[in-house]
């Protein structure tokens, strides 16, 4: 016991001896600048590359986007750009009517509006119905608990790439998904090229990705409420159906919200699985806002990037709004919360 | 080596003042103890001593050189924390080790303190244990030996003994007396437990909202406490102390009424009290006897604690709150009457600011 | 009707079945069969020939067409039961077909040439693993490059990250100074701003530092995760201060203090943290479908989507493709499950 302890401890520090020589060599000049700034200047020191890596990589971007929504032309460098004040989002709400994507002088980007927006309400309904469900189904009195809990967690650590491909492979001509139909006598179908089941498809395949995730800390809700409470309701004879609504369900709120909000903001910027998936298509029914921007900046014939960021500025207000939402929750849930 | 002083030193933190103006002068070889109730800012005194923290105004030197930008490193203090903070990712040894190694000292040296500092502390068999595989007691120990190896200019201990149980608090004191006897080192230790500062120190500094109170050697404090709060402070159980009013007054002597009526003759003089002046009578449990008679004050028995060797008596003297000290035995109930004799008790007089009043000399 | 109900509720806690309990496990049976069964096709899958592949009704595991080497013929041929007219089966391999006909030969009398209905012939197969799909897009695909990119990426980033948001950390939970709520919230403010908002001007900013088309491209701008640093942040609060203190009147040095005290004693949050670097790094993929546009440096994902998105997709690669890039995180999920379900739940983070 006490000689495997030492062994090990002596395998893993040959292993670490390079980074120890890496930063005993570091020490000398930094116990150099430490005289010289002294303590508090080695805070600095230690801020600095987060900060700068931070700044450069998303203050900066985050401040010139404004710039850039306000430049027009397909030319990348911010000085090669000439400026268009508000053109770019006089162009995004040029529209006939708001309703119809079709009458909008930039129609795919009504168009990725209004797939978002379906797409937005539909899956972070379903999404928190079926994580809910799974959650309270988990947190029974269960054989083998944490093997289901890793059944249904096992897809969110799969990469978004992998999700969609495996779902493009279930759901095409020769997929599982016609094999089960045809076995069970009925006719098969080529669902991705189908608009509404194209649809469809990307809010079951996000859900399937990304429920385990969100069961998991709804799971946590339901497991630190004390065990107590439900056999008090029941000493009182309170029916399983009201100790949900009135126990469950209340004290459950607080992670009901964090889920909420992280789906909704998750949801708005969906792009991944959807992209591999369905490419945005059939046509543009499956078209999202950030493969829109992405489009727009990047990939259409005639660039745009002025109109990308302006979109893409429009997409963050929206995230903005939400992520202060669940801040705002928050700290009032604290301010009234249990300890 | 190890002369420490403090001139006009003070710390606030934002608006907050926690130290004012503290004036000490710690001699070379010197057993100080800081003593005070919690929060009284005797571990912010300590840390400006170390250099882990900045005095805002003042001036603190070691061996009479300004010491207040040079960093802790460079003061050649040692320290023992309150929680000992043993590094718990590293064995006994090499925590002992951690500090002479920054000194860039060669390995046998090091070797060689260590086993004498363990030797010493009878750590020895613990040297390649983690501190998490350690009792209480031996943690203690390891934090006292990582100072010592430092053979630093002075020790500085902060409330080193609270974490332990009662035993081992008392073992360990006598074993701390002995180790500075041995070492004649320059000692400063924070403790809010009056026994500990009267058992170990050479000289108390009593604090109290982050001013001195007192300087003094234990028996100087306990003896003649400076005002009402050494001597509520010092001593175990607290003084009691009797509300009055000065009646008449004589050369070395004053009349003082008690709340309840009673007369009291009180050992100071007419040069310091005035008649009608309010004061209070400073009486230490130990020193009053049971007993009637004439002069004794009538009192009310609330609780009896009998301990054996002594019965520690709650009373009740015209509303005010009297802990009397019985050697002995005494088969008394609650709710009897009593008599509280005061004629052998030193009786410390404080004025209506809790400043003492000398006797007239 | 409501005596049933109350002889159901009766039974519950007993040992009998509740109609929760039916619910429970049909729930969590589809959920297996759902969960992991996409996943397992796609291997099942990603055996098969391409001729297998193409096949419908598709069968559960993969089979081929046993071929035949037959005299006079330079081509294997492909076996065949066949039913003649006079109601005998024979198995005979395929020479060519005509229309609804086929024509073919006995394996062992080569010369004489037998039609047959295809409706009254089935092929003759065998269980076959085409591991070539596996093999081949090594030297296909530049398989290996795309491996190593997204290896080099996946290492290089998860290092820097846990360097850089450690020593964040370190400042932000050790040190006092001015300035240090506003750099915290900084940090978390970035949360506020994901990839999709910043990807125009973020691109340009990558071009002009000469990034574009570079793999530290793809690293940079992913490195200082806030999530990374309020987690380790977290774990350093509970490091008690004395332990600093302790260190500083053991002569160390800060940066001592930084490496010898506070990471080892942060291990266990560092390992939380490396292990989500890793998913996300190997899972990115708006960012270096945009960064790289040199074959040669697609990193596994972006490789993996641009030849699915093909015109003429050959899936049998893909699949086999598609499974090595699933394997370093099923590997994760299978060892470390425990480890990441508890680090979310703590924290929230994904
Ligand atoms: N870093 C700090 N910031 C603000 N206030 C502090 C800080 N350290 C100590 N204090 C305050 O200073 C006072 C004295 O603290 P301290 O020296 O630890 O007391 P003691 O050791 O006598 O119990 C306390 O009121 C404490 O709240
Ligand atoms: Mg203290």
């Amino acid at each position: 016991m006490r000689m495997d302890e030492s062994g090990r401890s002596g395998l893993s520090q040959i292993a670490m001896m390079p980074i120890h020589f890496l930063m005993g060599v570091l020490d000398a000049p930094l116990r150099w600048l430490q005289r010289a700034t002294g303590i508090n200047g080695m805070a600095a020191f230690f801020l600095l590359p987060n900060m700068m890596i931070f700044g450069v990589f998303v203050l900066l971007p985050f401040f010139i986007n404004f710039a850039y929504s306000m430049t027009g032309g397909t030319a990348l460098f911010l000085p090669d750009r000439s400026f268009v004040g508000a053109d770019q989002y006089a162009r995004l709400f040029d529209c006939g009517s708001y309703i119809d994507p079709g009458s909008c002088a930039e129609d795919t980007f009504w168009t990725a509006v209004r797939n978002t927006g379906w797409f937005v309400v539909l899956q972070v309904t379903l999404m928190i119905l079926v994580s809910l469900v799974t959650a309270l189904i988990l947190n029974r009195e269960l054989m083998a608990r944490s093997f289901w809990r890793a059944v249904f967690f096992f897809p969110v650590l799969l990469s978004p790439v992998v999700v969609g491909l495996i779902w493009k492979w279930i759901l095409q001509r020769q997929g599982l998904l016609n094999f089960g139909l045809y076995s069970l006598g009925f006719d098969p179908h080529v669902w991705l090229n189908d608009r509404n089941w194209s649809f469809a498809a990307t809010i079951g395949v996000s859900i399937w990705a990304h429920m385990g995730f969100y069961t998991l800390i709804l799971l946590a809700g339901l497991q630190a409420i004390p065990k107590d409470l439900y056999e008090a309701a029941e000493m009182d004879g309170t029916r399983p159906a009201r100790a949900f609504w009135r126990i469950t369900l209340p004290l459950l709120m607080p992670n009901l919200l964090v889920v909420v909000v992280l789906v909704l903001i998750r949801a708005v910027q969906i792009f991944d699985e959807v992209y591999v998936l369905t490419g945005g298509g059939p046509g543009t029914s499956t078209l999202y806002l950030t493969q829109y921007i992405y489009e727009t900046g990047f990939a259409a014939q005639l660039r745009n990037p002025g109109l990308a960021a302006a979109a893409s500025i429009l997409m963050g207000a929206v995230l903005v709004v939400l992520t202060l939402l669940q801040l705002g929750l928050g700290r009032s849930e604290k301010k009234g919360g249990r300890k | 080596m190890g002369h420490i002083k403090l001139t006009n030193v003070k710390k606030s933190f934002g608006a907050v003042d926690v130290i004012h103006d503290i004036n000490l002068e710690i001699m070379d070889g010197e057993f100080v103890v800081f003593v005070g109730p919690s929060g009284c800012g005797k571990s912010t005194l300590l840390r400006m001593i170390a250099g882990l923290d900045r005095p805002t105004s003042g001036e603190l030197a070691i061996d009479g050189k300004v010491v207040n930008t040079v960093p802790a490193a460079d003061r050649g203090l040692a320290m023992v924390f309150q929680s000992y903070a043993l590094y718990p990712h590293m064995s006994v040894r090499q925590n002992l080790a951690f500090g002479l190694e920054n000194t860039r000292m060669p390995k046998d040296e090091i070797a060689a303190r260590i086993a004498e500092a363990a030797r010493m502390l009878e750590i020895e068999p613990y040297l390649d244990r983690r501190p998490g595989q350690l009792s209480g007691g031996q943690r203690q120990r390891v934090a006292i030996g990582r100072a010592i190896v430092r053979r630093p200019v002075a020790f500085l201990l902060d409330e080193p003994l609270s974490n332990l149980d009662a035993e081992l608090r008392g073992s360990t004191r006598a074993e701390l007396a002995a180790l500075h006897a041995r070492l004649a080192a320059t000692m400063i230790y924070v403790t809010h437990d009056q026994v500990e500062a009267m058992t170990l120190a050479d000289r108390i500094v009593v604090l109290r909202a982050g001013r001195i109170e007192q300087v003094g050697t234990p028996l100087e404090l306990y003896n003649r406490p400076a005002n009402r709060f050494v001597a509520g402070f010092i001593g175990s159980p607290h003084m009691n102390f009797l509300e009055g009013t000065v009646e008449s007054m004589h050369a070395t002597r004053a009349i003082a009424t008690l709340a309840g009526g009673h007369r009291l003759e009180v050992p100071v003089g007419s040069a310091t009290v005035t008649k009608g002046a309010r004061i209070a009578l400073g009486v230490r449990p130990h020193h009053i006897a049971l007993g009637g008679g004439e002069a004794s004050i009538p009192a009310k028995i609330r609780l009896v604690e009998s301990l054996g060797a002594e019965t520690v008596l709650h009373a009740d003297v015209a509303g005010q709150k009297v802990l009397v000290v019985a050697p002995g035995q005494h088969d008394l109930e609650p709710g009897a009457d009593i008599g509280l004799s005061l004629s052998a008790a030193p009786i410390h007089v404080f004025d209506d600011k809790g400043l003492r009043l000398d006797h007239a000399l | 009707m409501s005596r049933i109900v109350r002889f159901l509720t009766r039974r519950r806690g007993g040992k009998g079945w509740h109609w929760t309990d039916i619910v429970t496990w049909t729930w969590l049976v589809g959920g297996l069969l759902i969960m992991f069964g996409p996943a397992v096709w796609l291997v099942g899958s990603s055996f098969k020939s391409p001729a297998a592949l193409a096949e419908f009704p598709p069968t559960i595991l993969p089979y081929v067409t046993q071929k035949v080497t037959v005299e006079g013929y330079d081509k294997p041929l492909d076996l065949y039961e066949a039913t003649l007219e006079d109601g005998s089966t024979v198995v005979l391999a395929e020479v060519r077909r005509i229309g609804v006909m086929s024509q073919m030969v006995d394996p062992a009398k080569p010369g004489e040439i037998i039609k047959v209905n295809i409706a009254k012939r089935t092929p003759v197969r065998e269980m076959s693993f085409a591991t070539e799909n596996y093999t081949e897009p090594f030297t296909h695909f530049d398989f290996v490059r795309y491996l190593w990119n997204s290896v080099f990426v996946t290492v290089t980033a998860t290092l820097i990250t846990l360097v850089v948001n450690s020593m964040a950390a370190f400042a932000l939970s050790k040190y006092e100074f001015r300035g240090r709520t506003v750099a915290m919230l900084l940090i978390l403010a970035t949360l506020m701003v994901p990839l999709s908002v910043i990807m125009v001007p973020l691109y340009s900013i990558v071009s002009a530092l000469g990034l574009f088309n570079s793999l530290w491209g793809v690293i940079l701008p992913t490195v200082a995760t806030p999530t990374g640093v309020f987690i380790l942040r977290q774990y350093m609060l509970t490091i008690p201060d004395e332990l600093v203190d302790a260190a500083r009147m053991d002569k160390a040095s800060e940066w001592q203090i930084y490496w010898r005290i506070i990471l080892p004693l942060t291990a266990p949050a560092l390992a939380v943290l490396a292990i989500f670097s890793v998913v996300w790094r190997w899972n990115d993929f708006l960012w270096p479908l945009i960064v790289l546009s040199r074959k040669e440096l697609y990193t596994l994902q972006v490789g993996l989507s641009i030849y699915s998105g093909e015109l003429n997709v050959q899936w049998h690669f893909i699949l086999a493709m598609t499974v090595v890039t699933m394997i370093p995180v099923v590997l994760v999920f299978i060892f470390l499950q425990r480890f990441i379900t508890t680090g979310i739940a703590g924290t929230g983070l994904k």
